[in-house]
């Protein structure tokens, strides 16, 4: 029997792998993929309660968070290949122009 | 066995592989493409948990838009032999996202372990009558046009300003 438990340990972990990709990957690309993992983990628990619930408000979150998800990656993206032309880097530890 | 729990348990096994390999990769297009593994499984669940449209939504958007913008980006990011070179992280980086990762992990499936979260009390019934994609539609354009027209807004700034930020210096 399916319950809402095992669908949030599920993305839970899948939320703690995006975590571990975004904290140690230095290529900007991964960390941005991680990024997406770990709003595919929250959306993974909408859609759980809005099946258990049952209430489909949840689903329409989950429409709404897959836009912001969208244009978050196109602004990050369009970031990206600004910072290749000035810097000729995708090394996200090395672009410390702001860092103190 | 409830084929429901048999399905998740499979999809669940091949999308933490799948992410777990996505993380670990070096080449950026074996990760992108272990990516769209994880993206099916989650839109697979989608099903599993009766919400078809966002399944489809999932497949299009996901799978299909967002994976190409990273593949394009990968292909067109053009860089210096040595600036291209795979960097293994740093040791005290994993050790430390592993240890944070596993505090938030802990602590949350703890919470969500002792909570224990009622099991679904209707089911498919309550999104079978007219089907899965009038029963969003309608509580979209009833309950929640307004968030609807300012998420619209939000992608044509997102559009915009990517299309600015990615332009070619005049």
């Amino acid at each position: 029997m399916l319950t809402p438990t095992h669908v949030m340990l599920f993305s839970l972990v899948l939320f703690g792998i995006g975590i571990v990709g975004v904290l140690t990957r230095r290529n900007a690309i991964l960390v941005l993929m991680s990024i997406e993992l770990m709003f595919n983990a929250a959306n993974l628990n909408f859609v759980a309660f809005s099946w258990a619930m049952p209430e489909i408000a949840g689903q329409v979150f989950a429409v709404f968070t897959i836009c912001v998800a969208a244009g978050e990656v196109a602004i990050g993206l369009a970031i990206l290949i600004a910072l290749v032309r000035n810097r000729e880097n995708i090394h996200i530890d090395e672009v410390n122009l702001l860092k103190w | 066995m409830d084929p429901q729990f048999v399905a998740f348990v499979l999809l669940a096994l091949v999308g933490l592989f799948a992410a777990l390999m996505m993380v670990t990769r070096t080449n950026l297009v074996h990760a992108a493409l272990y990516l769209v593994v994880t993206f099916l499984v989650v839109a697979a669940m989608y099903v599993v948990l009766h919400a078809e449209f966002l399944a489809a939504v999932q497949v299009l958007v996901y799978a299909g838009g967002i994976m190409v913008l990273f593949l394009f980006v990968i292909l067109l990011v053009d860089l210096p032999r040595e600036m291209a070179a795979p960097r293994k992280p740093r040791n005290v980086h994993v050790a430390t996202a592993l240890i944070l990762s596993a505090v938030v992990v802990g602590l949350l499936g703890y919470e969500v372990v002792v909570t224990r979260a009622a099991p679904s009390a209707g089911g498919a019934s309550l999104f079978a009558e007219g089907g899965n994609l009038e029963t969003v539609a309608l509580a979209l354009f009833r309950y929640y046009l307004l968030p609807f027209e300012v998420v619209s807004l939000l992608l044509l700034v997102a559009m915009v300003g990517a299309i600015l930020l990615a332009r070619a210096k005049a």
